[in-house]
């Protein structure tokens, strides 16, 4: 009786200081064991990663040319209505035949849950994952974006 | 309603607190209207609603492939997991077989997330229990598995890898590298966790013997996952129904039959070594091939009823879809492990004190978007 | 070198030069208030500062590190940003107490602290009941958090309110017994001849097995007098929000947060003089430079001061019955047996003298 009363202060004194052994070998090591990030200072070095779905971006190469025939697919694709294509038919240049045509590829990022199925049914590869997660904004109007340049046209040869 | 159903049975002795929607022990937004004596807790009445988007409602729109992004807004921390459930169920339905290389992938990334999401478990139970500094070494070793999961995947909580057919992309080239990395990583820090804050007599005494579920009220509840095991309810859905490439590994149910706070922790923290386990033993063998298989741009469901559960970190999951043959399901309900858990809160923790109901509360480990859905 | 003796001793030639004695000795007082005011508010500061950078290496963060260099002036711009903050309070609080409540428990603290032996120059107070004052002042601050929990018309802030009361009422027994233990060697209460009695060694060398008893006593005790972790039932954020301080803010919440704080140094300030020899250093330097004192019993006190965060940043919450358990049913019998033996042990002569 009185030896577990003894026992149980000794046991209970040892947990504690076992418990204390960890978080000081810690304290020890701290200058070098910092897990969190200094954020907007390491912004040079911060680099995502590739496959990182920050926003919908529409790559245009150097001639201001996407690959986005409007097909509609992202659209229906969307869960959230995130994507609102508005389109016209145009001339083909090349075969002289009428075409679809996108004139606005408008993205709602204040809408989008990053699912990645517009991307994943592109058939094009029109839109990638832009790695930018800095989306913050005065004005919520900022974030509904028009991700297709101005003056810009589908690139030559791309068919869905 | 509630509360005049409250004042009636109401002793003059007796008040009751709101705990929550805004508290920081019940980790969301769940209020549970406490009627307590002094200290000691005469009722838990959870009061749900704070939270819900109709999930349920929201399934019936959508297109199948649209439907497994909204599970990851459930249970969050089991994202990859509702997900694969979600897949399997279409799949099932559609009568598809998926390559091994998807299932061999759907097994272990769904194991690292069941790791994750414990190691956010084990530092918020420290924190509930007062221990603050558990928080961060628990979410250090979170981290290096939502690093893995960020470079595979692209997004660290709310993954929606999997689609019907597969998986959206093939893992990354340095997957396998990262994941033995952390494997090794935390091999080292669970028995860390163990010295600090499992061996720890105050944490001890906080824990055993407190909110006891005996196995008959396990069952009867509905518990599922470590709660249920916890009470000695062999209920692991990865051992009686396995699915994907679960049937291939070997590993042991996790079963304590103490029934207390304490036997719940100790499920979770041997479940961390069973999961690395079941890692261990397909990282090696990732076999190779296609890592998705094409299914029709609109997925039509034969006519019919199709029920799937699978496991997550917090118990049995299941979904279950009528269809009548259209491109969404007539009716979609969701089997949340966290509902039934939190429907026994009021049976175990009558009786404790405050803090007895935190600690209790934080070993039923509630996610209550889960919940409320 | 009798800096710190010489300025104050020119000082008071001075004062009782230019006026009346009556007036002299009242401003006199005024001056060491002011003194010991700025004493407070720069140790609340610098102990808040080192609580969160301690925490932060414990876990693995860095801490503050923005305002000022190495982020020393971030609770000085905390405590602006706490003067200019609203006062808010609720509808049917009981006004008077709620508002009387944070003077009570900053002035309680106060007051413990003009007792400090800081060296043998610098001690305000030299009362010959030194130990019996330090501990009949610091149980007055109980009152303000009891006030405060019941004025503020909040269930949460009153159970904190209440759980206060039960702790401190039992944990009073153990730092006044454990600190009697020591009485039993020094043969008196006055603090600084207790510190003149461990010339020949610190108490806790003196007094050997019981006196480290007691000293591990005290530290548990002076623990949950200051309601820290893990003894913080009072405050107990996952249980009770913020506890008996939910429904204050700005400054007033302050106070309870510096007073908090200056209580921690409080005990660690007491145990030094008690168990460590205070300003008492290895041969005698603090004897010839006397001044050196101050920054040999601040050193004593920090080690101290860390040993509770490390304490705070490592155990888990008790509950509040067994917080009463290890009271009652371990601390006291422990206690009572061990002034027994001391008791035999300074009979005997048995204590070791160096």
């Amino acid at each position: 009786m009185i030896m577990s009363y003894f026992s149980e202060i000794y046991n209970g004194i040892k947990t504690l200081l076992t418990g204390m052994s960890v978080t000081g070998k810690y304290f020890l090591t701290s200058r070098k064991g910092a897990i969190t990030q200094q954020y907007p200072d390491n912004r040079a070095t911060l680099k995502m990663f590739d496959r990182f779905r920050g926003e919908v971006i529409m790559p245009h190469d150097e001639n201001n040319e996407h690959a986005c025939t409007g097909c509609q697919k992202c659209e229906i694709a969307c869960p959230n209505g995130t994507i609102e294509i508005i389109w016209d038919r145009g001339i083909d240049e090349v075969t002289g035949k009428k075409k679809k045509k996108i004139d606005k590829f408008v993205y709602h990022l204040s809408l989008c849950t990053m699912c990645g199925l517009c991307i994943d049914v592109c058939p094009t590869d029109a839109i990638k994952w832009g790695q930018n997660f800095e989306n913050s904004v005065y004005d919520r109007t900022q974030l509904t974006r028009v991700l297709n340049k101005p003056e810009s046209k589908v690139r030559a040869g791309i068919e869905d | 309603m509630e509360t005049t159903t409250i004042n009636n049975n109401f002793k003059s002795e007796e008040y009751f607190i709101n705990m929550g929607p805004q508290h920081p022990a019940t980790h969301g937004v769940l209020r549970l209207i406490l009627t307590i004596d002094g200290e000691i807790i005469k009722k838990v009445e959870p009061d749900l609603g704070y939270i819900h988007r109709s999930i349920e409602k929201m399934c019936e729109r959508d297109s199948y492939q649209q439907i497994v992004h909204l599970t990851d807004r459930m249970d969050y921390l089991s994202s990859h997991i509702n997900n694969e459930a979600v897949c399997l169920t279409v799949e099932n339905a559609l009568e598809l077989e998926v390559p091994d290389r998807v299932k061999v992938i759907r097994t272990i990334i769904g194991e690292l997330t069941r790791i994750a999401s414990h190691c956010l478990w084990w530092g918020v139970m420290g924190m509930d229990v007062g221990a603050l500094t558990t928080y961060f070494y628990g979410f250090r070793d979170r981290e290096m598995i939502n690093d893995i999961f960020e470079e595979t995947c692209g997004a660290r909580l709310t993954m929606n890898y999997n689609v019907p057919g597969g998986l959206m992309f093939d893992i990354h080239p340095n997957f396998v590298k990262r994941t033995k990395d952390f494997i090794t990583h935390f091999k080292t820090k669970i028995p860390e966790y163990d010295r600090l804050l499992t061996g720890n007599v105050i944490f001890q005494k906080r824990m055993k013997g407190v909110g006891i579920l005996t196995r008959e009220d396990a069952i009867s509840f509905g518990a599922s996952g470590p709660v249920g095991r916890g009470s000695g309810y062999s209920c692991d859905v990865r051992k009686h129904h396995p699915y994907s490439a679960l049937d291939k590994v070997t590993f042991n149910e996790a079963i304590k039959t103490g029934g207390d706070s304490l036997a719940r922790y100790e499920v979770r923290i041997q479940e961390l070594w069973e999961s690395l386990s079941i890692i261990e033993q397909l990282i090696d063998n990732i076999p190779g091939g296609e890592h998705r298989v094409t299914t029709k741009a609109v997925i039509k469901l034969p006519k019919g009823e199709f029920y799937q559960k699978v496991e997550t970190a917090r118990g049995e999951f299941g979904v279950y879809i009528i269809s009548t043959g259209t491109k969404s399901p007539y009716r979609l309900k969701f089997r949340s492990p966290g509902f039934s858990n939190l429907s026994l809160l009021n049976h175990i923790a009558v009786g404790g004190k405050i803090g007895d109901l935190v600690a209790t509360m934080a070993t039923l480990d509630l996610v209550i978007p889960d919940i409320d859905r | 070198m009798n800096i710190s003796l010489s300025i104050t001793k020119s000082i008071h030639d001075w004062l009782y030069n230019i006026m009346p004695e009556g007036a002299a000795s009242i401003v006199e007082m005024v001056l060491i208030g002011l003194v010991y005011l700025a004493i407070f508010a720069i140790a609340g500061l610098f102990l808040v500062l080192l609580e969160r950078r301690v925490a932060a290496w414990f876990q693995l963060r860095i801490g503050p590190n923005r305002v000022g260099f190495q982020g020393l002036l971030q609770t000085m711009a905390d405590a602006l940003k706490l003067l200019s903050k609203e006062l808010t309070g609720t509808v049917k609080a009981d006004k008077f107490l709620y508002n009387l409540a944070p003077y009570f428990v900053i002035i309680s603290s106060l007051m413990a602290l003009a007792v400090i032996p800081f060296t043998k120059e610098f001690h305000a107070f030299d009362i010959n009941i030194g130990i019996f004052f330090l501990i009949a002042v610091s149980s007055i601050g109980v009152i303000g958090i009891l006030l405060g929990g019941w004025a503020s018309n909040n269930k949460f802030a009153l159970i904190g309110a209440m759980r206060s009361g039960v702790q401190t009422i039992s944990y009073e027994l153990s730092i006044g017994l454990s600190l009697l233990t020591m009485i039993l060697i020094t043969g008196s209460l006055q603090l600084s001849e207790i510190v003149e009695v461990q010339k020949s060694g610190w108490l806790i060398v003196q007094g050997h097995v019981p006196a480290i008893i007691a000293f591990m006593i005290y530290m548990i005790a002076g623990t949950a007098e200051t309601n820290r972790a893990p003894f913080d039932m009072v405050e107990a954020e996952s249980e009770l929000g913020a506890g008996f301080h939910t429904e204050y803010s700005g400054m007033k919440f302050a106070y309870f947060f510096l007073a908090e704080f200056i209580n921690m140094f409080l005990i660690a300030a007491i145990a030094t003089t008690i168990f460590f020899g205070g300003w008492l250093s290895p041969f005698g330097i603090t004897e010839s430079i006397p001044w050196l004192g101050v920054l040999w019993f601040l050193g004593k006190t920090l080690t101290l001061v860390f040993l509770m965060m490390w304490f705070r940043w490592t155990f888990p919450r008790l509950r509040v019955d067994q917080l009463l358990t290890l009271e009652w049913k371990y601390l006291l019998p422990i206690n009572l047996v061990n002034i027994v033996i001391m008791a035999i042990i300074v009979w005997l002569n048995l204590t070791i003298q160096i």
